[in-house]
C-alpha cells in the first residue's frame, strides 16, 4: 500500500522534472554523478580534512544553483549583456594585475568577504564575446573578422600570462578558439596559423618565467632532477601507474596518503583517482567525460541560433579541453600547468564557472522555441 | 549599442549545416583524444603497472636497520662500568635531501656542528646506502633538540632521534682497562660484517669495549616502516627486534681500583692484582687514567692532541704495554730456580763483601750495602735483597737454563689476558741478542740478569702474572678479566669456564716454602727492606722490592742527561698474601719513585688491606696502617 503511494509520488516528481522546459535532465544526472565522484574522490585525497570536503560541497551546491538559474536566463539576455560582461572582466583583470593577491603569482581578488579569480570569469567571458560578435558577421569568418577575432582573444589572455598564469591564459585563449572553429573558419587558415603559431615558439619560450620553462623541461625528462621540479611528474606516473586495473581502493592511495603526490587535492587529484579505482576506474571515469561532452554538443546543435550554438559548443570544447590537458598531465603527456580536473579538482571559482558553463548550454537548449519567436 | 536584429548569414540552413559540420569534426577529435589518453593509462596502468608498483612500494615502505643496544659492563660486584644512557642525535638521509651541503650549511646555523662532524658525514655517506639515515652529531643538548625542532618542517629528510650513548661512570682509573667506544670509522669498517653494523654507530676501540666487541654488540634487528615524502617514518609495518648484546662481568673490583687510584697520589705508573688459585684480575691500573666519556663522540682535535703530548702520556697503558726492568723483584723467581734447577741447596751460602767479580775479570759488581751483608744463606739473601748471592747464581746457573726456567713465569710472552696489546717484554737470551743486536752474548751480561736488570724487560701484568704463579707453588692460572656473561637483564648469569691452571714449575714445596719464607722475611724480618710495611700488617706477606731504571723502548738511545734525576728511579714492589694461602698476587710499579720499599710498597698494602679485610673482616679488627678500605665489606 505504502509502496504503491511511493512509488506514484516518486512517479509524478520525475514527470514534474521532465516537463521542465530548460534543463535537459541527463545532462543534469551525469553533471551530479561527476561532482558526487569528485567529492568522494577528494574526500579520500583530503585524507581527513572534513572543512576542505565540506567547503567543496559547498561551491558544488552554489554551482549547481547557479547552474539551474542561468538555465532559466533566455540566451538573448545573454547576447545583450556579452559586451558589457566582457568589458567588466577585462576591468576586474586589470585591477588584478594592480592589486591582486597570491602565492608568486597574483590571481586572486577580494571582494569583501568573496575571493576569486578573475581569469575563471574571462573562460566564460571570452567565449561569450567572442560567439556575440561572430554571431554578426557572415560566416565562415573573413581574414578582418579573424583578426578581430585575435584581439577579442589576446586581450585578456596576455592580461592572464602577466599574472602569470600560463594554463589558464592556454584555457581562456582555447576557448575563444573554439568559437572561432565553431563558426567555421577553414581548415587552411587553421593549419596556416597553427603552423606560425609553432615558428613563433622560440620566441615564445624567451617570454617564460624559469619555473614554467622548467616544467616543459622537466617533461622531456623527468628524471634528470627527482627531486626538484621532475618529482610532480614522477610522483604522479608513480601514482598512476601503481593503481593498476582495478585501482588500490578508496582511500588506499599511498601515493596521496603519504604526501609523494603533491597538490594532491587539486591539480593532481586524477592521479589519485586513478591509483585507487585503477584503469577501470580511469576508463569509466573518461568515459563520463565523453558523454557529457557529447550530450552537450547535442544540445548545442539544437539551439536555434548561431549565437547559442557557437556559445554552447565552445563551452563543452572548453570542458573537454580541461579534461584533456589535465589527463595529459597527470599522465605524462603534457608539462606540468595549473589546469584543474573539472568537478574533481578541490577549487570553487573552476566549478562554478564551468556548472555555469552548462547552464548557459541549457538556456540556449531549453529557449531554442522561445528563441526563435523572439526574433 | 547594436543590436543584433538582423541575421548576417542569409541562409539559416547553411549556417546549421556548417556548424553541424565543424561539431561532429570536433567531437571525432574529443574521441580521439580520450581513446588516446585512454591508451596511456592503459600503457601506465596495466603495461608498465608492476615498475610503477614496485616504485609506489619503494616510496612507501623502507627497511631500516635497528642498532641493538650494547651490552653492559659491571665489575665483579655487579657495579656498572659501561653503561647506556638516552640521547638525542641528528641524522640526514641523503636521499631525501636535494643539496647536501646547502642543507648542512643550513643546519649550522640552527645549532653548532664541529667540522669533524661533517667530515665523518662524508665519509659514512660513502660507505651507507642512499636511503639510510645517517648521523651528522651526536648528543644534541636539550636546547639544540628544541632549536632544531621548531626549524623541522625546513630540514626534510633531517631528523632528531632518540638513541642510546656509552657513558662510563666510574672515570679515570678505568680507562686502559675498560677501555671506549668510538664511531665506526674506515679501519673498524674492514674488519666487521657491515651487515650486523648496518645500524651501528660506534663500536669498541680499545680495553674490554674492543676485546668483546663480538659479545657486547649484539645482532641489528630490522623493521618495514611506512614513511611519507619527508622521509618521516609513519608506522612500522614489520619488525624484527635486535638481539642486545651481553653484559658482561669482569673479574675486577671497581672499589679495589679506585682504592689503588687513589694510593698512587697523583704519581705515574701501574698496579696489578690477581687472585693467584684462579687468574682472575682484580686491579689492572695505569697511571695516569683519562676521560673515556670524551671518546665516545669523538674527542676534539686540540683535546686529542693534549693528551697525546703530555708527558706524562696517559693514553699509553703501563701495565700491558709499559716496559719496566724487574730489577729485585726478579730474585725470588731466579731463587727458585737455582733450587730447583741444582745450582744452589738450600742450605748453600755466598760470603758478600760488596763487590762481586767474575773469574779472570776486572769489572766489579756491586752489592747496595757498601762493605757487603757477610756471610748469606737464600732466605737472608731475598730479605736483604743480596746481589751478590744472585751474581754468582746466574754466573753458574748459564744464560740458557736461566732463560728456560724464567720462561715457565711467562716472562719473554704476552700473558694471554682478554686485552689487546700486550708487550711481550724481552727475556733475555743468546737467540735473543743475537736477533736484536747482532752481538754475541758476554758472560757478564749472565751476572747482570741475576739481578733483573741489563736487557729485561717485564710489563707489570707479566710480573703480576709470575708472581701469582710463585703464590700459587707453580700453579699458573689462565689470566682473565672476564668472569661471566648475561643475556639480558633478568637473564641468569653464564659463568665461563676457563680451562684448569696447571703447574708449569714442578717444583719442590720445599723448595718454593723456602722462597716464600724469603719473601715474608721482607716483610716481617728483623732486615727486611720493607719491615716497615709490613709491621702492623693483621696477615702475614710475602713481598719483594726492586729499583730500577726504566728501559724506554722505540724512543731512541736512552739519553740519561735529557731525564731528570727523579725520573730515572722506577719503584717496583710486588707481593701476595696472605703469605700461608695467598689470595692476592700484586704489582705496583711507581715511576719517579725513590724506592720499592718507600714508594711502590705501601701502595700495594693498601690494595691488599682493601681486599683482604674486605674478604675476611676479622682482618680488620687487627693492628692496622688505618689506611684500610673505608667502605663495608660485602
Amino acid at each position: 500500500m505504502l509502496d504503491v503511494q511511493l512509488a506514484e509520488r516518486i512517479n509524478r516528481l520525475w514527470r514534474r522534472l521532465a516537463r521542465m522546459p530548460h534543463l535537459d535532465l541527463p545532462l543534469l544526472l551525469m553533471l551530479l554523478l561527476l561532482a558526487g565522484t569528485g567529492l568522494a574522490v577528494l574526500y579520500a585525497a583530503a585524507d581527513g580534512d572534513l572543512n576542505l570536503f565540506l567547503r567543496q560541497a559547498l561551491r558544488i551546491c552554489v554551482g549547481f544553483a547557479v547552474l539551474l538559474a542561468l538555465a532559466r536566463v533566455p540566451p538573448t539576455w545573454l547576447l545583450r549583456a556579452a559586451p558589457w560582461f566582457y568589458l567588466v572582466t577585462l576591468l576586474l583583470l586589470a585591477s588584478v594585475l594592480l592589486l591582486g593577491e597570491g602565492r608568486g603569482a597574483a590571481r586572486w581578488l577580494s571582494l569583501g568577504p568573496l575571493r576569486f579569480q578573475p581569469s575563471e570569469l574571462a573562460k566564460l567571458a571570452v567565449p561569450t564575446m567572442l560567439a556575440w560578435y561572430l554571431y554578426r558577421e557572415r560566416l565562415p569568418p573573413g581574414w578582418i573578422a579573424l583578426v578581430v577575432a585575435a584581439l577579442l582573444i589576446g586581450l585578456p589572455a596576455l592580461m592572464i600570462v602577466r599574472q602569470p598564469d600560463l594554463g589558464t591564459a592556454v584555457m581562456v585563449g582555447v576557448s575563444g578558439l573554439f568559437v572561432v572553429f565553431l563558426a567555421g573558419m577553414s581548415w587552411w587558415r587553421i593549419l596556416g596559423i597553427g603552423a606560425a603559431l609553432a615558428a613563433s615558439l622560440p620566441v615564445a619560450w624567451q617570454y617564460l618565467h624559469e619555473y614554467q620553462r622548467n616544467r616543459i623541461r622537466m617533461l622531456l625528462d623527468p628524471e634528470a632532477d627527482p627531486l626538484g621540479h621532475g618529482w610532480n611528474i614522477i610522483q604522479s606516473k608513480i601514482a598512476v601507474g601503481s593503481g593498476g586495473m582495478w585501482g588500490k581502493g578508496w582511500q588506499q592511495g599511498t601515493q596521496s596518503r603519504l604526501e609523494f603526490l603533491p597538490e594532491h587535492t587539486t591539480d593532481f587529484i586524477f592521479a589519485v583517482f586513478a591509483e585507487e579505482f585503477g584503469l577501470v576506474g580511469v576508463a569509466l571515469l573518461l568515459l563520463l567525460y565523453a558523454l557529457i561532452i557529447g550530450r552537450g554538443m547535442w544540445l548545442a546543435m539544437q539551439a536555434s541560433d548561431t549565437f547559442g550554438r557557437l556559445l554552447g559548443g565552445a563551452v563543452c570544447l572548453a570542458f573537454f579541453t580541461y579534461v584533456a590537458v589535465n589527463a595529459g598531465m597527470i599522465s605524462g603527456l603534457l608539462p606540468v600547468v595549473g589546469v584543474p580536473m573539472p568537478l574533481l579538482s578541490y577549487g570553487g571559482t573552476s566549478a562554478v564557472s564551468l556548472l555555469a558553463g552548462f547552464g548557459i548550454l541549457m538556456s540556449v537548449y531549453g529557449h531554442r522555441r522561445q528563441a526563435m519567436g523572439l526574433r | 549599442m547594436r543590436r543584433g536584429s538582423s541575421e548576417p548569414i542569409r541562409d539559416p540552413r547553411a549556417a546549421l549545416v556548417l556548424f553541424h559540420a565543424r561539431a561532429l569534426q570536433a567531437l571525432l577529435l574529443v574521441l580521439l583524444v580520450l581513446l588516446a589518453l585512454a591508451a596511456r593509462f592503459f600503457w601506465l596502468q596495466v603495461v608498465d603497472h608492476e615498475s610503477y608498483l614496485t616504485r609506489s612500494e619503494d616510496n612507501r615502505l623502507r627497511v631500516q636497520p635497528i642498532a641493538p643496544s650494547r651490552g653492559l659492563i659491571y665489575d665483579r660486584e655487579g657495579r656498572i662500568l659501561a653503561d647506556n644512557v638516552p640521547a638525542y642525535r641528528l641524522e640526514l638521509v641523503p636521499e631525501r635531501v636535494a643539496d647536501l651541503g646547502a642543507t648542512i650549511a643550513a643546519l649550522r646555523e640552527v645549532l653548532p656542528i664541529a667540522d669533524d662532524d661533517v667530515a665523518r658525514f662524508y665519509e659514512l655517506r660513502s660507505a651507507r646506502r642512499r636511503f639510510h639515515s645517517i648521523p651528522l652529531k651526536f648528543r644534541l643538548s636539550e636546547s639544540e633538540v628544541a632549536a632544531f625542532a621548531v626549524r623541522r618542517h625546513l630540514f626534510p629528510g633531517v631528523d632528531v632521534v632518540p638513541y642510546l650513548t656509552r657513558f662510563y661512570p666510574r672515570g679515570p682509573a678505568f680507562a686502559h682497562v675498560v677501555g671506549y667506544v668510538g664511531r665506526v670509522d674506515a679501519r673498524d669498517r674492514e674488519r666487521i660484517d657491515l651487515g650486523r653494523y648496518a645500524a651501528t654507530s660506534h663500536i669498541g676501540k680499545t680495553g674490554i669495549e674492543r676485546f668483546y666487541e663480538d659479545l657486547l654488540h649484539g645482532e641489528a634487528g630490522y623493521e618495514r616502516v611506512e614513511t611519507n615524502a619527508e622521509g618521516r617514518v609513519l608506522s612500522v609495518v614489520e619488525r624484527q627486534a635486535p638481539r642486545p648484546g651481553r653484559h658482561l662481568y669482569l673479574s675486577l673490583d671497581a672499589e679495589l681500583q679506585e682504592i689503588a687510584e687513589e694510593a698512587f697520589a697523583g704519581r705515574n705508573g701501574a698496579a696489578v692484582a690477581i687472585d693467584p688459585r684462579n687468574g682472575e684480575v682484580l686491579l689492572l691500573l695505569s697511571m695516569p687514567g683519562f676521560d673515556t666519556n670524551a671518546f665516545v663522540n669523538g674527542i676534539g682535535r686540540s683535546d686529542y692532541a693534549a693528551l697525546l703530548a703530555s708527558p706524562h702520556r696517559p693514553l699509553f697503558n703501563r701495565a700491558l704495554q709499559g716496559g719496566y726492568e724487574p730489577g729485585s723483584t726478579l730474585k725470588p723467581f731466579l731463587g727458585l730456580a737455582g733450587l730447583d734447577l741444582g745450582v744452589r741447596g738450600a742450605d748453600d751460602t755466598v760470603l758478600s763483601v760488596g763487590e762481586y767479580r767474575l773469574p779472570g775479570q776486572q769489572q766489579g759488581y756491586r752489592d747496595w750495602r757498601r762493605g757487603g751483608h757477610g756471610r748469606v744463606g737464600l732466605k737472608e739473601s731475598i730479605a736483604q735483597s743480596v746481589n751478590t748471592y744472585f751474581y754468582s747464581l746466574a754466573a753458574d746457573m748459564g744464560i740458557d737454563r736461566m732463560g728456560e726456567y724464567m720462561t715457565r713465569f711467562g716472562f719473554g710472552a704476552p700473558v694471554g689476558i682478554d686485552l689487546l696489546g700486550e708487550s711481550p717484554g724481552v727475556l733475555p737470551s743468546r737467540q735473543w741478542k743475537r736477533a736484536q743486536l747482532n752481538q754475541p752474548w758476554y758472560p757478564g751480561e749472565t751476572v747482570i740478569a741475576g739481578i733483573g736488570q741489563g736487557f729485561w724487560v717485564t710489563s707489570p701484568l707479566q710480573l703480576a702474572t709470575a708472581t701469582a704463579i710463585l703464590a700459587a707453588g707453580g700453579e699458573r692460572a689462565p689470566i682473565h678479566l672476564l668472569r661471566a656473561t648475561q643475556d639480558g637483564f633478568n637473564a641468569q648469569r653464564i659463568e665461563l669456564n676457563y680451562p684448569r691452571e696447571e703447574n708449569v714449575l714442578q717444583s719442590q714445596p720445599a723448595h718454593w716454602r723456602l722462597i716464600h719464607e724469603g719473601m715474608v722475611a721482607v716483610m716481617h724480618g728483623p732486615t727486611g727492606t720493607a719491615r716497615a710495611v709490613g709491621a702492623d700488617s693483621p696477615y702475614r706477606i710475602a713481598g719483594k722490592t726492586g729499583t730500577a731504571q726504566r728501559v724506554r723502548r722505540g724512543e731512541g738511545e736512552y739519553d740519561e742527561d735529557a731525564v731528570p734525576e727523579h725520573l730515572r728511579h722506577q719503584a717496583l714492589f710486588i707481593a701476595f698474601a696472605p703469605a700461608e694461602a695467598p689470595r692476592i698476587a700484586v704489582v705496583v710499579v711507581v715511576e719517579a719513585g725513590s724506592s720499592g720499599a718507600r714508594t711502590a710498597a705501601p701502595v700495594a698494602r693498601r690494595i691488599m688491606d682493601a681486599w683482604l679485610v674486605r674478604q675476611d673482616q676479622s682482618l680488620a679488627s687487627g693492628p692496622s696502617t688505618g689506611r684500610g678500605p673505608d667502605s663495608e665489606p660485602r
